[in-house]
């Protein structure tokens, strides 16, 4: 049956993330941001919550409670909060989830236990490349079979880099298509260097060069079986677009909230069309969005191939998350433009979307 | 209950059901109503009330309820929204009777519509020359007379869907808009069945119009109309404007059957724009044209992108439709979403409906197809049941918090 309720656990799991959301994230977001620092206090706190244990398997440790739907009602608010910090805090899903669903029982027991005990996760994950033309689906990053072994050429950025990080799932092109490999931080031949956004700043983030890297036949996840590379792709598409409900929610209701403040011509600016209408199509835009995502994350738990719903959601995602975050600067006027107030990095955030891709997982 | 996106069985036999009437019945007669504007579809008519009434799929066990309706609103304006409008049932005259009426006035009105008689239609005239999207500002007037106990109904309504049949079709009926007291402005409001062929009610026109061209669009003019006091929805007392209360319940409840069918009036939208979406991506295959939903955005053609825009804008508005619905299912109040779900289908599918005749070129502008009909037939869909600025100024107040007062 067709319904849009969220059961009464996954209500009570919003609530608590949305408090956390406000009284944790929030406020530190702007500190954060300037001082490109994702601050370590957020994430045990957020830890302790158990966000993305509760989604791993009892026999590692977690609370066996896997949901992409709960998943995405909580990068909601998340994002709600500050997009890079959810991203910071959601982080030990993009070694844990794949190894889960594709991972030998050795890499399960090497990565799980680990991502779930620590607020950092020790692994992480490497998709993106610098380049316009990069397809997450098809990476230019090759890994060439030698022996039992495998060397691995390319290069990656946008990869999220907390301290602690032991090594990285590169994402490479081998005789079979796109495929994950565990690099070793220490990998001869791995280069890293930090990157530079426009947005997300309080999440560090890394460019890696890999020339002629080799591991280990083991180091492949999933060893001889591999991984389902564009099922991983399209997990964090829908976490994505989830995310960018989040970013949008907080842009809409900064402005909502400052239209009925401000006052111009003698009345509140909300009472002009101009800007109600402006503030009623961001909240019917959210919605729609919202809508799409949770029926991606649904056909998800039905384990369905959601790569045309993934694909609907991370369009929308982009332009809603964008007009929006515009709009929030439009609304808030020259205050918009100023760093005091918040809707010019939720505009930074949001440009982002275009050009994010498995930055976390659903 | 839980978040779901998967349709009851009685769904989906229900939408299987509708979508081969669609395919079988409407679809075949679609273009000839559309050049034989005001004739009636025999065809259709007949075949629906007939056939359709008796055969629609029982609803045995769990049920999706309203999305359920919305469901099958999709699947027949896929078929033929004017077709749709024009088939014999109570309409938005029956919803009005059902959300405002006692148990009696519900089996005197809506009875008939379960006969096997005649077809027959109900309709809603709130409409006025010089009130529309202001729906308060209308000027007919219903003056009782204490002698007979009747109302005496006089104005005259414009743009009255499926007004000529619910007028002339014994049986049928028109709820009407009018006011009993015009210095108790909104609180004044009344809405009258008038059964068809009552003295003093007449059909003067019928419009002709850019699309849903099979659809009657009807001025009715009521000189001196006498109906029963019985034929009041509602409450007859008057409640006087008090400037420091928004003292006009009888009003707002009236405007609570949007609430259900500005959802359904969404689902008619996504059926139109659904339909010229199919066809589209059927006519790019048949070209070769698959569209590569995991290609990245640099190798997309322009044509990939859009039609992937499309179908995204077109979900988001299903969706945003049957949560609307899904709430009445659960007795919540709905109105901001029922005018989101309006607002955001009447908008996006008149904007899909467009895009499709502009991709198909010289197919998509051609009368030969069923394309350029479907973006005729789309654009209403922004227009009645509270045009697209009507539902983001409702939507605005809500997520404001202002009364109409302060937002006009
Ligand atoms: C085919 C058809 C079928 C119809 N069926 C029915 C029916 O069955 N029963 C019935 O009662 N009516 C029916 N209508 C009438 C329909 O509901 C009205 O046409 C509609 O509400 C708009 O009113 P209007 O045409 O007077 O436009 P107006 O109210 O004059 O509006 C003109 C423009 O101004 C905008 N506007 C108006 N007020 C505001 C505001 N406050 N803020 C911003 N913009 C505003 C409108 O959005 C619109 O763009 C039908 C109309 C058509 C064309």
């Amino acid at each position: 049956m067709i319904d849009f309720e969220p059961t009464e656990e996954q209500q009570l799991i919003i609530e608590t993330v949305q408090a956390f959301a406000q009284n944790e994230i929030r406020p530190r977001a702007r500190d954060a941001e300037e001082s490109a620092k994702c601050p370590s206090e957020v994430l045990s706190a957020a830890h302790e919550l158990g966000l993305v244990a509760n989604a791993l398997p009892e026999e590692f440790g977690g609370g066996g409670e896997r949901s992409a739907v709960t998943g995405v009602l909580i990068a909601e608010e998340l994002a709600w909060g500050d997009l890079a910090l959810a991203l910071g805090i959601l982080a030990p899903s993009l070694a844990a989830l794949p190894v889960l669903d594709f991972g030998t029982d050795e890499q399960k027991q090497e990565i799980l236990p680990a991502s779930i005990e620590r607020p950092v996760a020790p692994t992480t994950l490497a998709l993106v490349e610098p380049r316009f033309d990069f397809d997450p689906f098809r990476p230019t990053t090759s890994a060439k079979s030698d022996g039992g072994d495998f060397i691995i050429d390319g290069s990656k950025c946008m990869v999220p880099w907390l301290e602690g990080v032991e090594s990285v799932l590169v994402s490479a092109a081998d005789a079979q298509g796109a495929q994950l490999f565990q690099v070793p931080c220490d990998a001869p031949g791995l280069k890293i260097a930090p990157d530079d956004y426009m947005g997300i700043r309080a999440l560090p983030t890394i460019s890696l060069t890999l020339e002629g890297v080799r591991v280990s036949g083991n180091a492949r996840v999933g060893a001889a079986q591999g991984c389902d590379h564009a099922a991983l792709v399209n997990r964090g598409r829908v976490g994505l677009a989830a995310l960018a409900v989040g970013v949008s929610r907080a842009a809409f209701e900064l402005s909502r909230d400052y239209a009925k403040e401000r006052h111009a011509f003698g009345v509140p600016i909300a009472t002009k069309q101009a800007i109600a209408f402006k503030l009623a199509d961001m909240a019917i835009e959210i919605d729609g969005l919202r809508m799409l995502t949770w029926e991606a994350a649904w056909k998800l738990d039905a384990g369905d191939d959601v790569t045309r719903e993934a694909a609907l959601a991370i369009d929308q995602a982009r332009r809603v998350a964008l007009q929006v975050a515009d709009g929030s600067v439009q609304v808030f006027g020259g205050h918009g433009y100023v760093r005091e107030y918040l809707p010019e990095l939720l505009l930074r955030n949001a440009r982002g979307f275009a050009s994010f891709e498995a930055l976390t997982l659903i | 209950m839980a978040i779901s996106f998967e349709p009851a069985e009685n769904s989906l036999r229900a939408r299987d059901f509708y979508h081969e009437l669609a395919t079988e019945h409407m679809r075949p007669i679609s273009r000839k109503y559309d050049t034989q504007e005001h004739d009636l579809p025999v065809e259709w008519v007949d075949h629906y009330w007939n056939h359709v009434r008796d055969n629609t799929p029982a609803n045995d066990g769990p049920s999706d309820g309203f999305v359920q309706v919305c469901i099958q609103a999709e699947e027949l304006c896929w078929g033929d929204a004017g077709l749709y409008l024009r088939s014999p049932t109570a309409a938005l005259g029956g919803s009005a009777v059902s959300a405002a009426g006692t148990p009696e006035q519900k089996e005197r009105f809506l009875k008939p519509f379960r006969g096997k008689g005649q077809p027959i239609w109900g309709a809603m005239a709130i409409t006025e020359a010089n009130a529309g999207s202001d729906s308060a500002a209308i000027e007919t007037t219903a003056e009782l007379d204490e002698e007979t106990g009747e109302y005496l109904l006089n104005g005259t309504k414009i743009f009255c869907t499926a007004g000529e049949g619910a007028s002339q079709v014994e049986g049928g009926f028109v709820v009407v808009w009018a006011t009993v007291d015009k210095s108790a402005g909104r609180g004044g409001i009344k809405s009258f069945v008038v059964p068809a062929g009552t003295p003093g009610m007449k059909l003067v026109g019928l419009e002709k119009k850019l699309g849903i061209r099979v659809s009657d669009t009807a001025t009715l003019v009521f000189e001196d109309c006498r109906v029963p006091a019985a034929n009041l929805l509602g409450r007859a007392e008057v409640k006087k404007k008090d400037p420091k209360k928004s003292g006009d319940k009888g009003f707002k409840g009236a405007m609570a059957t949007f609430d259900a069918s500005r959802p359904i009036v969404a689902a008619m939208a996504v059926g139109v724009g659904r339909a010229s979406l199919d066809f589209l991506k059927e006519e790019l295959e048949r070209q070769g044209v698959t569209i590569r939903y995991d290609a990245p955005p640099r190798e997309q053609t322009a044509l990939e992108r859009d039609v992937i825009e499309m179908e995204a804008e077109l979900q988001a508005a299903r969706l945003l439709t049957w949560r609307a619905a899904s709430m009445m299912n659960r007795g919540k109040p709905n109105s901001l979403e029922a005018s989101m779900a309006k607002a955001k289908a009447g908008l996006s599918v008149t904007r899909i409906t467009q895009k499709a005749v502009e991709l198909l070129g010289p197919l998509g502008y051609s009368r030969k197809l069923l394309v350029e009909k479907w973006m005729r037939d789309a654009k209403i869909n922004d227009i009645y049941e509270g045009t697209q600025q009507i539902n983001q100024l409702i939507v605005a107040r809500r997520i404001l918090e202002y009364a109409s007062s302060m937002l006009r």
